[in-house]
């Protein structure tokens, strides 16, 4: 047993902290979210090409660098840290994940263009009526001569606008909610018959709903056995779960950070709120939920290589626990800082809409619970 | 970093997992298994099989009898003893005021004490908390005034865990009443047997002896037996409360409560389904058991920080919090899980009658323990205290 990070590790950390101290202060970011595109793409080529951060998962026969679900959990905190709105999580996490995944020569060809920076990949997963079953999927693939062709409707689907590619869970068997017959592809994200209605989200990012309408798609887009998708799915939506936890120990760090400094600051009855035990121990609580928060989130980061009914309940009782926390120290820090929170004015505000969209964020923290359950306290 | 332990450590948890099992006395298997109090004896027994092996304390340097464990070896140990359900050393001595002497001891106090809290033969009580002294500990009235090369001492003190059994106890006094509050105190090594020294019983809502009122009156203490230096006392005292990370949390302990809640739900009936399948009592084992993976995680940062040279600080006050909290939780859950049968009073049975027994054994104590458990959140520093200190020591506020 061992909790130490390599030296490589802490580099990474150190190297992208600094970066994005530099480029992703609160008016920078906020310049982005209102730009036409709603990013600045020189941030991820700078990712990809001055940092090498966009390889820090992969391997050296990619040309990555060799790590894995560590980096990319370091990686995550960090982003979280800024509320970063890069496609990191939907292009290196998943995109990412599922060709490492897979391996063979759509791996060889798409990977070392993640790394790269050319290649940024959009989940198109969930559906209207699915909710968190990753298995409620209307979108059909059905054969068509050396191809597919899909039909149907994805939802929320986050970085869509800017994507080159498309990953899409599809049936190409079985009724709405079977467990077989669901498949697994990577497409152009500009094939004919895609069409797109892009919005900005609620927390800084774009998304689209994709209306899948006779879209042709090569053979070769299948990744896996077809009809056999749904183990591989679950396993890149663990580690995305995994990822998406630590991107919150970033954001309700800062959230306890920003409350602690507003609360030293601010004034009332003649001496700084700081002083007044009764916010003091809330602001202890938060500080606890952070530290669980990190403590869960490292335990399910060294449990995602398990079998998975093991990862499965590492998982689910991670994000369960960082769900409930998210929401403890999001909503504390606003209380905190009482009238000022709840406008766009200050950072605070934006960490806690990020903080409250992850509660959600591939499972609530009751679906987890239940999932957690199922695995393990069986009658 | 890696979960899986290493062929070294797997070998480590194969020798102590066998030692346990060849050695815990059967007699005290006994004792707990029936559900009886453990007498004086009964701790004393699996102390001296540890103390004889030279496994009865593992956090102490290994030249004062200490066994060199890693951190990942003393955390295997804690797994097998509570997976064993082994009984729980005392931390007076051995927790306490064991690594007080060793690092603020003179030579002499260290081969005079360390040996006996090693063997056993000492048993130690702590003397700390006074009727007008509880969390504003350093308010503490007891007073010690020079007399030649001795101390006499008046005062009280309250809450004295096991002073029934003691032979020696540690005592915060005040040697200067004119300083401000925690200057002015010093740690003095108290022989119970001294005339003077009078303990008397606070029996506690589940029925049980385990804590004391000690009264001291014109109690005479050699000068050799104060600990560091006068009125340096809170020193050894803050020393104390932020020592001995391993094992504040309890973790070990606590995964086998929820073992034991499982087992009692999956036999409990709920209508037509055995509790556990209450999808509200589910939800409660899940919230319990994923909070207690939280806090085991953090226990494991913390260590593996403590390994790599950041001392043990004040967010171990996180530990106790969250320990505790879960401690309570558990008894809590036991408490609902047996219903009806929370209510007889174990100590009011009688003489046995087997023929006709009064619910299932599991339940007996259920109700007791829940109880005795209110303490956790208290002792040790109130859960408050751990957030002011939290909040002035980490925060920063």
């Amino acid at each position: 047993m061992d909790f130490s990070y390599t030296e490589t590790q802490d580099m990474i950390r150190d190297t992208l902290s600094r970066f994005l101290a530099d480029t992703y202060d609160f008016d920078s970011r906020s310049k982005m979210i209102a730009s036409g595109t709603g990013r600045d793409p020189a941030i991820w080529k700078a990712l990809a090409q001055d940092l090498g951060m966009l390889g820090a998962s992969f391997s050296e026969e990619h040309g990555g660098l060799g790590g894995g679900h560590l980096e990319n959990a370091l990686i995550m905190e960090e982003l979280g840290k800024v509320i970063a709105v890069e496609p990191y999580l939907q292009t290196v996490v998943l995109g990412g994940g599922a060709l490492k995944a897979v391996g063979g020569a759509v791996a060889d060809a798409v990977i070392p263009e993640i790394i790269n920076g050319n290649v940024i990949i959009a989940f198109a997963y969930a559906e209207p009526q699915g909710r968190y079953n990753l298995a409620n999927i209307r979108t059909t693939a059905k054969k068509d001569g050396a191809g597919y062709v899909l039909n149907g409707h994805k939802g929320v689907v986050y970085a869509a606008p800017w994507a080159t590619h498309l990953l899409v869970t599809a049936r190409t068997g079985g009724a709405t909610t079977d467990v077989n017959g669901v498949s697994l592809f990577l497409i152009d994200a500009n094939a004919k018959g895609i069409v797109r209605r892009d919005y900005p989200t609620v927390d800084g990012f774009q998304a689209s709903e994709i209306y899948f309408e006779n879209a042709a798609i090569p053979a070769d887009a299948l990744l896996g056995d077809e009809g056999a998708g749904l183990p591989l799915i679950e396993r890149i939506v663990d580690e995305a779960t995994v990822a998406v936890c630590a991107e919150s120990c970033g954001v309700t760090a800062k959230l306890h950070q920003g409350t602690l400094e507003y609360a030293r600051q601010r004034n009332q009855f003649g001496q700084p709120i700081s002083r007044f035990q009764v916010l003091q121990h809330r602001m202890v609580d938060m500080f606890m939920e952070v530290e669980q928060s990190k403590s869960m989130t490292t335990m399910a980061t060294l449990k995602l290589d398990l079998p998975a009914a093991e990862r499965m309940a590492a998982v689910s009782a991670c994000k369960a626990k960082v769900s409930r926390s998210a929401k403890f120290v999001g909503q504390s820090a606003i209380q905190t800082h009482g009238g000022i929170g709840i406008t766009q004015e200050l950072a605070i505000g934006h960490f806690f809409k990020r903080a409250t969209m992850i509660e959600n964020q591939f499972g609530s923290a009751d679906h987890h619970y239940e999932r957690f359950e199922r695995l393990t306290l069986a009658d | 970093m890696q979960l899986e332990f290493s062929p070294a450590e797997i070998a480590f948890q194969k020798e102590v997992r066998t030692f346990i099992a060849e050695n815990y006395p059967q007699n005290l298997r006994s004792v707990q298994d029936e559900g009886h109090d453990l007498s004086k004896e009964d701790f004393l027994s699996w102390h001296r099989i540890l103390a004889k092996k030279g496994w009865i304390a593992p956090a102490w340097p290994v030249e004062y009898g200490g066994t060199g464990w890693t951190a990942t070896e003393r955390f295997i140990w804690s797994e097998e003893l509570a997976a064993a359900d082994c009984v729980g050393t005392m931390p007076f001595g051995l927790s306490m005021v064991g690594p007080v002497i060793y690092t603020f001891g003179t030579p002499e106090q260290k081969a005079k004490f360390l040996p006996g809290i090693l063997s056993g033969d000492d048993w130690w009580c702590q003397g700390y908390s006074e009727p007008g002294a509880g969390s504003d500990l350093a308010s503490l009235r007891t007073k010690a005034v020079r007399d030649g090369d001795h101390y006499v001492v008046n005062g009280q003190k309250t809450w004295t865990t096991m002073a029934q059994h003691a032979d020696w106890g540690f005592f915060l006094v005040r040697t200067d009443s004119d300083a401000k509050a925690q200057e002015g105190i010093s740690f003095l090594l108290i022989d119970m047997k001294s005339p003077g020294v009078t303990v008397r019983p606070i029996i506690t809502l589940g029925g049980e002896h385990e804590v004391n009122e000690v009264w001291l009156e014109d109690v005479r203490v050699p000068v050799a037996n104060r600990v560091y230096e006068e009125n340096k006392g809170w020193t050894c005292a803050k020393f104390l409360l932020a020592h001995e990370r391993t094992g504040i949390a309890a973790v070990a302990r606590s995964k086998r409560g929820v073992e034991k809640i499982k087992a009692i739900a999956r036999t409990e009936q709920d209508g037509d389904r055995p509790l556990i399948a209450n999808p509200f009592f589910k939800r409660k084992i899940s919230e319990l058991e994923i909070d207690l993976t939280a806090l085991e995680f953090t226990e494991l940062r913390s260590l593996a920080g403590e390994a790599a040279g950041k001392g043990p600080g004040p967010e171990s006050s996180l530990l106790k919090i969250k320990g505790s909290e879960i401690q309570q939780r558990i008894t809590e859950l036991a408490l609902e899980a047996v219903g009806h049968y929370g209510a007889p009073y174990f100590r009011g049975f009688g003489e046995g009658d087997n023929e006709h027994p009064i619910g299932p054994d599991y339940a007996h104590r259920a109700a007791p323990t829940y109880f005795n458990t209110r303490k956790t959140t208290i002792y040790g520093g109130s859960n408050e205290i751990q957030r002011n200190i939290i909040a002035k020591m980490v925060l920063g506020i």
